[in-house]
């Protein structure tokens, strides 16, 4: 048994309840410390999952940083509020995994390119968004086919998987996951749109994912992409489906999937939450993999 | 009803609503011409924008014949007296896009939200107040939820600044009860000085009423279109409406001879189809659905072999809301694989 990364969680909400109880089954990462900035129910759960809890922020923790070995800090709250908490942990040597819209550090989607990362790793690693982590996936399985002029996503989720922080903060996410899509999609021009539903029962997330692509659409090679590359995504969240496509108009290919989430702490209707939480889970074990193998060598502390 | 003295602001959404029903091709000398015309005819506010706001341009809205830029640039100058609006819907557009508009003297920005989702309205509607503009709270597919519900939301919009709060009837499902009801609850207990606006959709043939019972319960500002042009069965025909609001002696500033010939002149000739009440625009009032639906759920309902009526009746059923286009053509496929 390797010895897992110790690791801490700021944001004691939705994403970030919903990572703890991911992260506590995880072989490879140790949740240690959960973040929040007063007395709330969240930091109540943490407290009852067994962490060691800050209501003071990340000030809060600092000085613990050491004695508690903790390497990976997982941001869950605002992308105003990351630069300041990736400054303050970056200097104790702790790597970020953000999984607010602040994309300081590049972008990660793993069935995209997190080999990448596990070359270079940086000190800071972005999961884009929650809309991001479900649809480019399938902008990539186009233009690994064939070369996209552009590309367009529409995330819908339920209302009530949406926290206080995505609402804020609506523009960073429409932003980011645009220059994802383009980014890491693969695409020339991205563009991201969010629609909130508050339907009862909620709706488990839907995504629809268009690309214009240059040629002639190769429509077989295509297909097969994009089931191939759903499959890869079920490893790490089985409730992604293909609902329907990739269906072809002309240049255009469109996809239709749904996002069924494990249920860990919203309901299956969230799978928003699971896919960003388990994308940035998995990028945190990879590190870890890599410095239990020897590829990485984690920042010196004396 | 007694509206005799009342003073009403017109506000025209051919040239933005409209843009549904012309699939986004409207052509700048159209958008020029129509806008001297209504500007020459008195109307106070026109709003210029794709038809789902700024950055509307899409594969799942329409991209249109062209910018939002250029449809600004070209209109703004040419106006002598009339303020020219901008629709902002959050997670479609992003902030750029509001400070665009603003230089190019775009003067009132509307956020638009889902009527349960004004908090997603905060950062939009501060960028608007603080570009100065006149900022107002627009709350679609307002039907959804009881006048509590709506009140709370409106509330919220008005604490980020808001200092206008719409109510917006998108699939015209409205009655002139329900329109009284919800315009009150805003008028009691909004800011005296938040102005109050009603957006109609004619599906149901009650534009013009549902704006009387809106006026009537304290509305300041009334959207409608001259010569209907906007989705679905249209928006309130402004025309009509201000003929009927001179017979009743309310004030709204408008030369109706002028506006009669816009609407008929420039705006009719426009029109790709007739915008009537037809069995598919029936259909989006009396099931609830986003009027912008319309042209999407018939295109795919011929694509796929799926009649539209049965595709917007399942829409409504689904509880899917603004923007959701891209669920139009994903139901067309499930349903069309289902009847094989």
């Amino acid at each position: 048994m390797v010895e897992k990364l110790r690791a801490l969680i700021i944001g004691p909400g939705n994403i970030g309840t919903d990572l703890l109880m991911k992260a506590q089954r995880s072989d490879w990462i140790e949740p240690v410390w959960m973040v929040g900035v007063e007395e709330s129910e969240g930091i109540k759960r943490a407290q009852g999952m067994g962490m060691k809890t800050s209501v003071t922020g990340i000030d809060g923790v600092l000085e613990h940083i050491a004695a508690d070995d903790i390497r990976i800090a997982f941001d869950a709250t605002s992308a105003y509020a990351h630069a300041e908490h990736a400054r303050k942990l970056n200097e104790l040597g702790v790597i970020m995994v953000d999984l607010t819209p602040a994309a300081i550090g590049p972008f990660c989607v793993p069935p995209v390119n997190l080999a990448e990362h596990s070359a270079a790793l940086a000190m800071n690693v972005n999961m884009v968004t929650c809309g991001g982590q479900a649809t480019i996936p399938m902008v990539h399985a186009v233009s690994r086919v064939q070369s996209v002029a552009y590309g367009e996503i529409v995330a819908t989720v339920g209302s009530k998987s949406v926290g206080p922080g995505t609402r804020k903060n609506i523009d960073e996410f429409t932003r980011t996951t645009s220059a994802a899509v383009s980014q890491i999609g693969g695409a020339r021009e991205g563009k991201a749109i969010i629609i909130i539903n508050p339907a009862e029962p909620p709706l488990i997330m839907r995504d629809t994912i268009h690309c214009l692509v240059d040629d002639e659409p190769d429509q077989e090679a295509i297909t097969q992409s994009v089931q191939d590359m759903v499959a890869e995504v079920q490893k790490y969240v089985p409730g992604y489906r293909l609902v329907n496509g990739p269906v072809f108009d002309g240049n255009r290919v469109s996809t239709f999937l749904e996002v069924e989430g494990l249920g860990d702490f919203l309901p299956k209707y969230a799978g928003n939450l699971d896919i960003m939480t388990a994308a940035g889970l998995r990028t945190a074990e990879m590190l870890s993999e890599e410095v239990a193998s020897g590829h990485f060598a984690l920042p010196a502390r004396t | 009803m007694n509206l005799n003295g009342k003073r009403v602001t017109l506000h025209d959404m051919s040239l933005r609503d409209g843009m549904h029903a012309k699939r986004h091709q409207i052509s700048i000398d159209e958008m020029v011409s129509v806008a001297c015309g209504l500007d020459d005819a008195g109307m106070p506010l026109i709003e210029v924008t794709h038809g789902d706001g700024l950055g509307g341009a899409s594969v799942n809205y329409g991209f249109p014949a062209h910018s939002d830029e250029e449809y600004l640039a070209a209109v703004v100058p040419k106006m002598k007296q009339a303020r020219i609006s901008v629709l902002h819907v959050p997670g479609i557009g992003t902030l750029d896009h509001i400070r665009m508009a603003s230089d190019l003297g775009a003067s009132t920005i509307r956020i638009a939200t889902h009527c349960t989702e004004a908090d997603i309205s905060e950062q939009h509607i501060g960028v608007g107040r603080d570009l100065g503009m006149d900022t107002v709270g627009f709350l679609m597919m307002a039907h959804m939820i009881d006048e509590a519900q709506f009140l709370e939301q409106a509330l919220l919009m008005e604490s980020y600044g808001a200092n206008c709060i719409y109510c917006t009837d998108s699939a015209g499902y409205m009655l002139p009860d329900e329109v009284t009801t919800k315009i009150s609850a805003l008028r009691q207990a909004l800011k005296s000085d938040t102005q109050i606006g009603f957006h109609g959709h004619h599906n149901l043939a009650m534009g013009v009423a549902n704006s009387l019972a809106a006026i009537e319960a304290g509305a300041d500002r009334i959207d409608g279109s001259v010569a209907g042009l906007g989705a679905g069965a249209g928006n309130t025909p402004l025309e009509v409406l201000s003929a009927v609001l001179h017979r009743m002696g309310a004030e709204d500033g408008i030369d109706l001879y002028k506006i009669m010939d816009v609407a008929e002149d420039l705006v009719v000739p426009m029109m790709d189809q007739p915008i009537r009440v037809d069995r598919d625009s029936l259909t989006l009032g009396y099931a609830g659905v986003y009027s912008s639906f319309l042209l999407f759920a018939k295109r795919a309902g011929e694509k796929y072999g799926v009649p539209t009526r049965d595709l917007l009746v399942e829409l409504g059923r689904r509880g899917t809301v603004g923007g959701q286009e891209d669920m139009i053509e994903d139901l067309a496929l499930t349903m069309s694989a289902h009847s094989d």
